[in-house]
């Protein structure tokens, strides 16, 4: 019985792994899978061209895109075609990382956000505004106004794949 | 019998007709032989050399021509030193090819990597991403990677407006000319070819407006890339994500077989919406082809302004309300109209609809009568074509007639089939009072004055001039009719001589035999079935109605003389998608389900029954026709089984003899046809849609059809006074249609012009392309533009149908030039 009793007196001494949250937050791991983040490139243009890949790789079916076509007149991302809706549910996903896999473009990312947490099913859908960065120090925010034939390619500078 | 050839494919011991190509006999042989410029519908040209296979033939002796044989007895196969291309060759006798050895998947793989060199690789943002002929034959016979240097890629143009239906993208273009070859060999249309040689080869247009073919839309279906793309379509979606849903065409007579691609949508407030519309095939109606008017018109389903409850008029004012109340009203105020009610059915009705109609008309004991400017149902109801009919088997030793119709706007498969079966060698009598686009094609042309019909049709029936004598000694005529530049008597006129013309040479009966109207909608031909008689005096039957009832039509925006005969009516009810002109004229306005929204079934000028489905569900509170015709009818005392619309058709087939022992199963049959097609074929045929919702049926001639019509007079050809024209209406594909207004991408090719003028008389009267006329016309003074047509005869002014100017039939019309007083 005394060895019992002091295991537990020698745990009130421990250092406890439990921490303060949310006033304290545990940094996650690197590889960690939390909430969506979609890019922008320095220039502010979305990295997202609406390809719906993503939403093709989706096992949970969470994601929702719809595409249009960028004029140079209002231009969201580089080339013809951009996300004019993009919704990813959080009641579906299950942070596999697909989508990421599956971004030709590098536009989605799961980033280290955890904390999602809804009190109606409705708010567990985050649209596009939601999901988007911030535009970078520099760029500008989207739709831009650009000079004619400088974002033809839907990828700017694609690099030899082979290299 | 055709003589049959056999080899050997793979291996595997194949029998097909004389003449077949190897890349046919396999594919009928259910063996892959991979092509990109190769399609069925269309000559070979060997261009992408994707096809290439190791054919042997049996080694014969040179001195003595005899077959050297093995030494178990086997004739020796000689095979060449090099592959040859399966869809230029034709097969023969022992022939010997092997399709998947070592040699041939290498040749394969080095034929995509050529192709793959400049293929700007953006599947993510292309259009045809996921039912591409290059994508999915990369991933099965591709090298996966390539020796070509990444940073020596030809980047070209990828934004390249053909006209405003079809873009362009350059870098995609793999060279097939699958679309220059279509738009040559099967449209007719020779409007778009290659430019430049070699890396700097282009796709480029030589037409005003760009691309100016009603076909252009299927080069999209077989570009086997995603060079080629709708405007329409852009960036709508991915293949895989849309549902497809089958239905009929309802732009023209003609029935085409569709599939409308759909999808749900958060642009659309959550609605699933149709976002495109592809061909399905049926090889006796359309082949795998469409029309543009049927492509791209399909946005009356969706667009602003559809009327989504009941309205009820309350002093000048519409106020929705409930089924239930609306309903109420109407059958109050039909039954104090002591039951007399007239009924109006329009031309886009289903079958089941009109006969709803009908038997509530039976019902009330009042009058019912189809809105159509053209008559003559009675004769292709009795004289149509007969079950085992196709156009596309229409060819040598049979002779077609096509009377005052411009089939090319009218209904433009018909037209593009007519071309193919003249190329076949059919006889092609065109007559008609203007050219049309027939004319090159036509084996005779008949040119006649307006007013003249009767004296065209007269003197073919008495077998006079080389065309009358074509249709005596015919095995087999159809004749097609139309109103180009006729009204409704002088039509059912005309339609009765053309029975008259049939009778007499003994063409009626039998398959590929009888007559066909070119009918202004899609469901005329059912309402002819139906026997739903037309009234040449529509106005004052309509001006005397107690209670009119009008489904389908719009007879106020069709002229000002109905327009007044619907206010002179006492309680109006009208069912529509929009507020036309004859609902804001009614008392009470009852929203229906657009076709995409309903099922039912159609009856094309070909006699064919078929089947649409729903694809998208209904808007707002709308019900479909004959649900609100057994709804009015149940306020009446009349049960109508409305519960679907496979009961509905159930009755008709008990009650019209025309339909008896049809029902929608057998409707929704299908069988193998040639060529292929579904996703797997999407490579051998385009994306053309698999026909898996059935095939239709032709109704059979009823006993009574075998009696011969009775001479028929036409109205003498009007007379104009001297500083009059005759004016007659005519028919073009585009018109301003409130199934066809709401197509935001068609509006350029509609245009304003509602006159026709030959270009002597514009400069007589001081007019350009464009300008605006003044004219008088039945009193009334209008102001129309005015177009040129070197084609059309002198003196006579062209009016287009449903461009703002209503013309039932040949008029005297005063011109003025604007300005002139």
């Amino acid at each position: 019985m005394l060895r019992g009793l002091w295991t537990t007196f020698r745990e009130m001494f421990a250092k406890p792994v439990t921490i303060q949250y949310p006033e304290i937050k545990r940094p996650v791991r690197e590889r960690f899978k939390g909430r969506h983040e979609l890019k922008r490139y320095d220039n502010g243009l979305e990295k997202c061209i609406g390809c719906a890949l993503c939403a093709a790789a989706c096992p949970a079916d969470a994601i929702f895109v719809e595409a249009s076509e960028n004029t140079d007149e209002e231009r969201y991302s580089p080339g013809e075609r951009y996300a004019s809706t993009y919704e990813i549910n959080y009641l579906r996903c299950i942070f596999c990382g697909f989508c990421e896999d599956a971004c030709p473009t590098e536009a989605i990312v799961l980033e280290k956000d955890y904390e999602l947490s809804f009190t109606d099913r409705a708010d567990a859908i985050y649209t596009k505004d939601m999901l988007i960065v911030k535009v970078p120090a520099g760029g500008q925010p989207t739709p831009q106004k650009v000079t004619p034939g400088s974002f033809d390619r839907s990828i700017p500078e694609m690099k030899d794949p082979t290299n | 019998m055709e003589k049959l050839i056999s080899l050997k494919i793979d291996g595997r011991p194949v029998s097909v007709p004389a003449g077949m190509l190897v890349v046919d006999a396999a594919k009928r042989a259910g063996i892959t032989v991979p092509v990109f410029c190769y399609h069925p519908k269309m000559e070979p040209v060997g261009m992408c050399r994707m096809c290439l296979v190791d054919i042997g033939r049996p080694a014969v002796d040179r001195v003595t021509h005899e077959p050297i044989l093995n030494e178990d007895g086997t004739p020796k196969i000689a095979f060449g030193p090099k592959l040859e291309t399966a869809c230029t060759t034709p097969v023969s006798e022992g022939m010997v090819v092997w399709g998947a050895t070592e040699k041939v998947m290498a040749a394969r793989k080095d034929v995509i990597e050529f192709l793959l060199t400049s293929h700007p690789l953006d599947c993510p943002v292309c259009d045809k991403g996921g039912e591409c002929p290059l994508q999915n034959q990369t991933m099965a016979f591709g090298p996966g990677e390539s020796r070509f240097l990444f940073n020596e890629k030809n980047h070209l143009a990828k934004h390249v407006p053909l006209g405003e239906l079809i873009y362009l993208d350059r870098e995609r273009c793999i060279q097939c000319a699958r679309c220059v070859r279509f738009s040559d060999q099967v449209a007719g249309d020779p409007v778009i070819g290659f430019y430049q040689r070699g890396r700097q080869l282009e796709i480029v247009t030589h037409s005003d407006p760009g691309f100016d073919s009603v076909f252009s839309g299927n080069t999209t279906d077989i570009c086997p890339v995603g060079a080629l793309t709708t405007a329409d379509f852009r960036f709508g979606a991915r293949p895989w994500e849309m549902s497809k849903a089958s239905s009929i065409c309802t732009q023209c007579p003609v029935g085409c077989n569709i599939s409308y691609s759909v999808r749900r949508e958060a642009k659309s407030d959550g609605r699933c919406v149709v976002k495109r519309v592809l061909p399905r095939q049926n090889e006796a109606v359309n082949e795998i082809w469409l029309c543009d008017k049927g492509r791209f018109g399909y946005h009356f389903g969706e667009a602003e302004g559809r009327i989504q409850k009941p309205l009820v008029k309350q002093g000048n004012e519409f106020v929705e309300t409930s089924w239930k109340e609306a309903l109420q009203l109407v059958a109050e105020n039909f039954r104090a109209a002591g039951k007399k009610v007239t009924t109006l059915a329009g031309g886009r009705l289903s079958n089941e609809d009109l006969y709803f109609l009908k038997k509530f008309n039976q019902a009330v004991d009042g009058k019912l009568f189809a809105s159509s400017e053209m008559g003559g149902g009675e004769w292709t109801r009795r004289l149509g074509l007969t079950p085992g009919s196709d156009l596309g088997k229409v060819g040598k030793g049979a002779a077609v007639l096509v009377f005052a119709s411009d089939l090319h706007e009218e209904a433009p498969i018909w037209w593009l089939r007519l071309k193919q079966a003249a190329e076949r060698g059919l006889n092609l009598i065109v007559a008609g009072a203007r050219a049309t686009r027939l004319d090159k094609y036509a084996a005779h042309v008949l040119r006649y004055a307006y007013g003249e019909e009767e004296k065209v049709l007269k003197a073919l029936i008495a077998g006079q001039g080389e065309a009358g004598q074509a249709l005596q000694s015919a095995a087999d005529v159809i004749v097609f009719y139309g109103a180009d530049g006729l009204g409704l008597t002088q039509t059912e006129a005309a339609a009765s001589l053309c029975a008259e013309l049939l009778v007499k040479t003994n063409h009626f009966g039998r398959p590929n035999n009888g007559l066909v109207a070119v009918w202004p909608h899609a469901n005329d031909q059912g309402a002819a079935e139906l026997e739903v008689p037309v009234s040449a005096n529509l106005a004052e039957e309509l001006g005397a109605a107690v209670a009119l009832y009008i489904a389908g039509a719009d007879p106020a925006g069709d002229s000002p003389a109905l327009k007044e005969a619907v206010q002179r009516a006492g309680f109006v009810v009208v069912q529509e998608l929009y507020m036309t002109e004859s609902a804001r004229n009614a008392n009470v306005v009852l929203p229906v389900q657009a076709s995409m929204e309903r099922e039912g079934s159609l009856v094309s000028g070909e006699r064919r029954v078929q089947r649409f489905y729903r694809a998208v569900p209904p808007l707002g509170e709308s019900k479909a026709d004959y649900e609100i015709t057994a709804a009015i009818a149940a306020g009446m005392g009349t049960k109508l089984n409305a519960v679907s619309a496979e009961a509905a058709f159930a009755a008709l087939t008990q009650a019209e003899p025309a339909f008896s022992g049809l029902d929608y199963a057998q409707l929704g049959q299908t069988k193998a046809q040639w060529p292929l097609t579904g996703r797997e074929e999407a490579y051998f045929s385009g994306t053309v849609v698999e026909n898996k919702d059935g095939l239709g049926v032709t109704l059979s001639l009823q006993p009574n059809g075998k009696s011969a019509p009775a001479p028929a007079v036409m109205p003498a050809g009007l007379r104009v006074s001297k500083e009059g024209w005759l004016a007659v209406p005519v028919t073009r594909l585009y018109d301003q249609a409130v199934t066809l207004h709401s197509s935001e991408l068609l509006k350029g090719r509609i245009g304003e012009k509602a006159l026709s003028l030959h270009p002597d008389d514009a400069e007589k009267l001081g007019v350009a392309a464009g300008d605006n006329l003044s004219l008088i016309l039945d009193g009334q003074q209008l102001e129309a533009a005015v177009d040129l047509d070197a084609g059309q005869p002198r003196g006579v002014v062209l009016v287009r149908r449903s461009m703002g100017i209503a013309l039932a039939g040949p008029a005297e019309m005063i011109l003025h030039k604007i300005g002139n007083g």
